[in-house]
This record gives C-alpha cells, sequence and structure tokens, in this order.
C-alpha cells in the first residue's frame, strides 16, 4: 500500500516542474502549484516515515522489473527521516521565497524562472534519497546539480556568474569522478544494484574494493564539501539568493552525507577507511571554523561554519556503531534545519539592515527585537550551547567517540583527538557568531561611525559602503516561515527523546547491510 | 571480460587531451574539456560490456550469452543526454559572460523591455552620424581630388561644416 507513494516524491515535483513551467506568466498559479505540490510530498514523506517506522522498508520495481535489473527504489528508515526533513525544508523556503517575491519582483529574482527550477531540485534531492541502485542516485544528483546551476545563476549578474562558474565546473568534475566509479563497479561487479553491490563488493580483492571505494567517496566528499575537496563552497554559495542559499546550505551537502552513509554502510561493508575518515573530519571542523573566523559578512561566515560542521558527520560515520550512526543521523536532521534557519534570518537581516558585513551593521535588536530572537536561537544551536539539538547532537557523537574509544584501544587516541577537535570547533563556532551578534545587534548606532577593524580592515570588501540607518520593511510572510523553522529547531530539542529513538531504530537498521539486501531481495540473491 | 585496446586508447587520449584543456582559464575550453573527458567516460561505460555481440534483443534462436551487454550503452545514453543538457546550459552561461565581460557592470543594469525602444534609437543614430561621416570623408577626398594646394584649409573647414551637422541634429 503505502508502495504506491514511494515514486510519488519524484513525480509529483517533476509534474509541478512541468506545470509551473506552463503557466509562467501567471504568478499566482504559479505559486499554488509549487506550495501544492511541495506540501503534498510533505505530507506523503510523513507517512511513509511512520509506515516505514512501523511495517518495515518500502521497496518499488519501476516499470515491474525485478531487483537486479530494473530500476529500484528503496525507502528505509534513513531514507524516510531525510525525505521528511528536506520536503519541510523545501516547503518552509519556498513560503519564504514566495514573501520575497510578492514584495519586490525585480531582477535579481525573476520568480517565473524560480518556481520550475526549485521543483526540479526537490525532485533530484528526493530521487538521491530513495535511488535503490547507483546509476539512479547518479541521476539524482544529476537532476538537483542541473536545478542548482540555474538557481545559483539566477538573473544572470555578473557577480552570479563568477561564483556559479565555480560551483559548476567543481560539480562537473565530481560527476564524471562518480560516473567514472559507476563504470569501474559495473565492470568489477556486474551490476549497480545497491543491495546486490553489498554482497558482490565483499567479493572482490581488497585492493579493487578500496580504490572503488575512495573514488566513489571522493565524488561524494566534493558534493559533501569535505576538506580538502570544500574550497568551492563559501565562493559560490553566498551570492545566490538568500532562499537559494538557504536550500543550497541546508540540504545539498546533506544528499553527500547521506550517500558517504550508504557507501560507508550498505555497499563497501568490508572496506575500512575509518581512520582516513577520521583524519579528514578532524580537518573538515578545524580548517573550516578557522576560515570562519576572518569573515566579516555573515553569509561567508555561515559558509565556513557549513563546511566546519559537515566534519561532525564525516566523524560519527567514521566511528561506525550504532550510536555513531543514531547521533550522525540526528545532527544531519539539526543541521539542515539550523542552518537553513540561519541563512533565512541572514536574509531578513539584508533586508532590514541594508548589508550583511559586521562592518556596515549596528544597532539591530533595538531597531527589531523579534530579528534578534530569530537569530540568536539558531546561532546558540549552532555553537552547541545547551539545551539546544545542536548540544544534544554533538554530545551524542561524542559519547558515541568515547565509546568506540573503548572497544578499540587501537585508535583510541585519534578518536580523543578528534573529540577535542569538535569541542574546540563548537567553542570558535560560538564566538564566530557572538561576535556577529555583538557587532550586528548588541552594538549601538552611534558606535558605527567610522568604525574599523585591526583585524578586519583588510577584509573591508566594500569601500564606499555608507552607515546603514535606513530600514526597509520585511514583508509578514518571510518572517513567519523563518519563525516555524526557529520552532522547529526548538522542536527537535523539545521532541529530542522520540527523535533519538528513531534515529537509533535507522541506525541498527544500517549496522546490518543483509536487512537492505533482504528488502530488496526478499527471496535472497539469485 | 576481453575489451577492445583501440577504444582503450582511445578513452586514454580523450581524457588526456580533456583534462589538459579543461585546466585552461578560459571558459570555452573548460567546455571543450568537459565534453572530451564525458565521452572517454561513455567510452569507459562501453568498454564495460566487455566483447561486442549480437544486438541485445532476445528472440528465437538467439542465446543470452552470445548477446551485447544492453546495460551500459544504457547507462552511456543517459549521460550523454545529461551531457547535452548540461552543455546547452553552459552555452548559455559562457554567452552571458561574454556579454557581461563586454558591457562591464552596465551588463547588469541593461533592461530587457526597455531597450527594445532605446535599441532601435541607438541604431537610428548609428546610420544618421555615419552617413554623416562618410558624407564629411567623400568631401575631403573630393577636395584633394580637386585642389592638392589648399587641402588644409578645405579639411579644416569640411570638418567644422561636419560638426556643425552633427551640432544641429543634437548630438556631441
Amino acid at each position: 500500500m503505502t508502495a504506491v507513494l514511494v515514486p510519488l516524491v519524484v513525480l509529483l515535483p517533476l509534474l509541478g516542474a512541468a506545470s509551473a513551467l506552463i503557466l509562467g506568466r501567471h504568478r499566482r498559479a504559479q505559486m499554488a502549484v509549487s506550495l501544492g505540490v511541495l506540501s503534498a510530498v510533505t505530507v506523503i514523506a510523513a507517512v511513509l516515515l511512520v509506515a516505514v517506522d512501523t511495517t518495515g522498508p518500502a521497496v518499488v520495481y519501476v516499470g515491474g522489473w525485478d531487483a537486479p535489473w530494473g530500476i529500484t527504489l528503496v525507502v528505509d528508515r534513513l531514507s524516510a527521516i531525510m525525505l521528511v526533513i528536506s520536503a519541510i525544508m523545501l516547503l518552509v523556503v519556498l513560503v519564504y521565497s514566495v514573501g520575497q517575491g510578492i514584495a519586490d519582483q525585480h531582477r535579481e529574482t525573476p520568480v517565473s524562472i524560480f518556481h520550475p527550477s526549485y521543483l526540479i531540485l526537490s525532485a533530484g534531492v528526493f530521487n538521491a534519497f530513495i535511488a535503490g541502485d547507483l546509476f539512479n542516485l547518479y541521476v539524482g544528483f544529476e537532476i538537483l546539480l542541473s536545478a542548482s546551476y540555474v538557481l545559483l545563476t539566477l538573473g544572470g549578474t555578473g557577480e552570479r556568474i563568477r561564483a556559479g562558474v565555480t560551483y559548476i565546473i567543481v560539480s562537473l568534475v565530481s560527476s564524471l569522478f562518480f560516473l567514472s566509479a559507476i563504470a569501474l563497479v559495473y565492470g568489477a561487479t556486474g551490476t549497480v544494484n545497491i543491495a546486490q553491490l553489498s554482497v558482490r563488493l565483499a567479493e572482490l580483492p581488497d585492493s579493487v574494493q578500496l580504490m572503488l571505494h575512495l573514488l566513489l567517496l571522493i565524488a561524494f566528499g566534493i558534493k559533501a564539501a569535505v576538506f580538502p575537496l570544500s574550497f568551492w563552497l563559501p565562493d559560490s554559495y553566498p551570492t545566490a539568493p538568500a532562499p537559494v542559499t538557504a536550500v543550497f546550505a541546508g540540504l545539498l551537502t546533506k544528499v553527500g552525507v547521506y550517500a558517504i552513509i550508504r557507501t560507508e554502510t550498505v555497499m563497501f561493508v568490508e572496506s575500512d577507511v575509518t581512520v582516513l575518515l577520521m583524519v579528514v573530519g578532524a580537518l573538515t571542523m578545524l580548517i573550516g571554523i578557522l576560515g570562519a573566523l576572518t569573515q566579516a559578512d555573515i553569509k561567508r561566515l555561515l559558509s565556513f561554519t557549513l563546511v566546519s560542521h559537515i566534519g561532525y558527520m564525516i566523524f560519527g560515520i567514521a566511528l561506525g556503531s550504532q550510536l555513531g550512526y543514531a547521533a550522525t543521523i540526528y545532527y544531519v536532521v539539526h543541521h539542515i534545519t539550523v542552518q537553513t534557519t540561519l541563512f533565512l534570518t541572514t536574509g531578513l537581516i539584508e533586508r532590514f539592515g541594508g548589508a550583511t558585513s559586521i562592518n556596515r551593521l549596528a544597532g539591530l535588536l533595538k531597531a527589531s527585537p523579534l530579528l534578534g530572537v530569530l537569530f540568536f536561537i539558531p546561532a546558540l544551536n549552532l555553537g552547541g550551547i545547551p539545551p539546544f539539538s545542536g548540544f544534544l547532537g554533538k554530545t551524542g557523537l561524542f559519547l558515541a567517540g568515547a565509546e568506540g574509544a573503548a572497544d578499540a584501544p587501537g585508535t583510541a587516541w585519534l578518536i580523543w583527538v578528534v573529540i577535542g577537535v569538535g569541542a574546540l570547533t563548537s567553542l570558535i563556532t560560538l564566538y564566530a557568531l557572538t561576535r556577529f551578534w555583538n557587532m550586528a545587534f548588541w552594538r549601538g548606532r552611534s558606535e558605527l561611525e567610522g568604525y574599523e577593524s585591526v583585524l578586519l580592515g583588510s577584509v573591508l570588501e566594500a569601500p564606499e559602503g555608507a552607515t546603514v540607518t535606513a530600514t526597509r520593511t520585511t514583508p509578514v510572510l518571510m518572517v513567519v516561515a523563518t519563525s516555524a523553522l526557529v520552532m522547529l529547531t526548538i522542536c527537535l530539542t523539545v521532541f529530542a527523546g522520540p527523535m533519538f529513538d528513531l534515529t537509533g531504530r535507522a541506525a541498527e537498521n544500517l549496522l546490518d547491510a543483509g536487512v537492505y539486501v533482504s528488502t530488496v531481495f526478499p527471496g535472497g540473491i539469485r | 571480460m576481453t575489451a577492445s585496446l583501440t577504444l582503450v586508447a582511445l578513452m586514454a587520449v580523450l581524457f588526456g587531451a580533456g583534462v589538459s584543456i579543461m585546466l585552461e582559464r578560459s571558459l570555452t575550453r573548460v567546455l571543450i574539456g568537459f565534453l572530451l573527458v564525458g565521452n572517454s567516460v561513455n567510452i569507459l561505460i562501453y568498454l564495460m560490456s566487455g566483447a561486442p555481440g549480437l544486438a541485445p534483443l532476445l528472440g528465437e534462436g538467439v542465446d543470452a550469452d552470445e548477446i551485447s551487454d544492453p546495460l551500459p550503452q544504457a547507462f552511456v545514453l543517459t549521460a550523454i543526454v545529461i551531457n547535452l543538457g548540461i552543455t546547452a546550459f553552459m552555452l548559455a552561461l559562457i554567452y552571458r559572460s561574454w556579454w557581461l565581460a563586454q558591457l562591464g557592470a552596465e551588463g547588469d543594469l541593461v533592461d530587457d523591455t526597455a531597450d527594445l525602444t532605446e535599441d532601435a534609437e541607438e541604431a537610428a543614430d548609428l546610420i544618421r552620424s555615419s552617413a554623416a561621416d562618410d558624407q564629411a570623408i567623400q568631401d575631403l577626398i573630393d577636395a584633394s581630388d580637386e585642389e592638392p594646394d589648399e587641402d588644409l584649409e578645405e579639411e579644416l573647414e569640411l570638418e567644422a561644416s561636419a560638426r556643425d551637422r552633427d551640432d544641429e541634429e543634437g548630438k556631441p
């Protein structure tokens, strides 16, 4: 019964994109279509999550072709959780962008192209989460990437074209890596079905396994922005319109993380790259956050914290224990929500204060206490202050690390080092965000005149930038959408117990690759 | 698994050439490089189907072992379609970045709808002013043919009159 719903999460957005394109001239109809489609997908994803959690994974053999030959769509607990959280994010950000689009219909946000591209992006993200074979995963990636190229260069201004070129070329290279990896995997095993690969890859010689494993990890690592493959992200994300940056920051990197989780748990069960992932995770955290320290622009600052916090997830994946995966999945959900919220709030700050640089913002708390709350809660959350979900996620990861260190005395010191780096990163995140808070919110307007910090003098990006005192009105819909997300981050804290139980059950499924295999091949692999 | 050495060599050459072109700064070259590497990856996928066999259609008297592996062909087909779409987008992007490079920051400010009338006016201006220039040059040539001795004076005079004409038409 629920299996019928699985293809709909991809079909509906694609059909919606087609209708939105046809309705290009009718702005209201277009918005109705996009909002309707994404609401429907959110409901379907929620139903799927409940169904999958109670009755076990849902599998669809597209076109009636059985598993190794046809395209398989699999929704297990992890996929369902990712579907729900990404559907909610996409919906809320759409509401936000509708609010923005109604308010100012200028060249930088051509709404008629925005809606179809946005829906195609959603289709790609959902397709990647439910793909049961490697090639379909590639197609999902390509769908979301193609749409993201359009969204990132929306309006085609010089700045966006420059930022877009970096992003597009890096993505193309990663796609070529992925495609080559698929070709070699197929050559080595004769299949691209993930469940079948789980069995067949384990039979290959260790060296061949390691090569294929690393090739896939490089492809996914570029998408997930893992150090040293993360250089492109802070340059390309900040120039896009606020809603687009929010979705990209929240979701696109997590699709890469999701693919890495699948690679580690189902496909390469035998091949072990724990130490590599630990080191890479720690470096991602530390170097990402050191980059954030020197940024005066809040959008760039947040892009660097985004890179940095991917490291926590890589650390959780590297641990490979039940608690490790449970905490990782919880952290992914938390991070998607918080990072999206912060970028949306940044969009509000940009509208309200007219700038995003701490050198040109002041007195925001006095001007708008609500904006202060909307920034303060997710900022503390990202920094890992108790009792917020960031703190809970990190505690979970550190506990899993301590457990892992007790189980594996050989790599115990490495795990403790990574935990130390994680705690340090958390503190520096908090420092970077409170610095922005102090400057933009607490500092009085009178203090701003002629201000130039010793440290920041070199990174002033706009010398002609005058003191910003004028404030524009902010559309209600944008504030409502952002507030809804802030409420969601608080819900993640309040309902952390049930959430953690759920991610724990998802992690149990992940740990036993046999579950995935027997789901796709109920009668065993022929 | 057997593979054709020609295809392997072709793949290697395409890959090497593609990567080296991709490292250039120019966007057009990056695109060409991407196309070459993309095609070499397609050949790599195709190579994975092993030795070529009969067309992959199962019918009477066709042994399943004798046909080619159809799956890599399906992959290649999909990859080609995706590459086509991306190439089209890249071409648009390259054109746009060329357009911005030509116009500088003004390129951002050009308004699509308001421009049609402006463009028409500009074109008309251009034709008018170039006609005036042509006329002036023609006069110069005629004058120099007739009176070689007085051409400096004539030239100045003609230039002045051409300028006057321009001023009358309300142009700088």
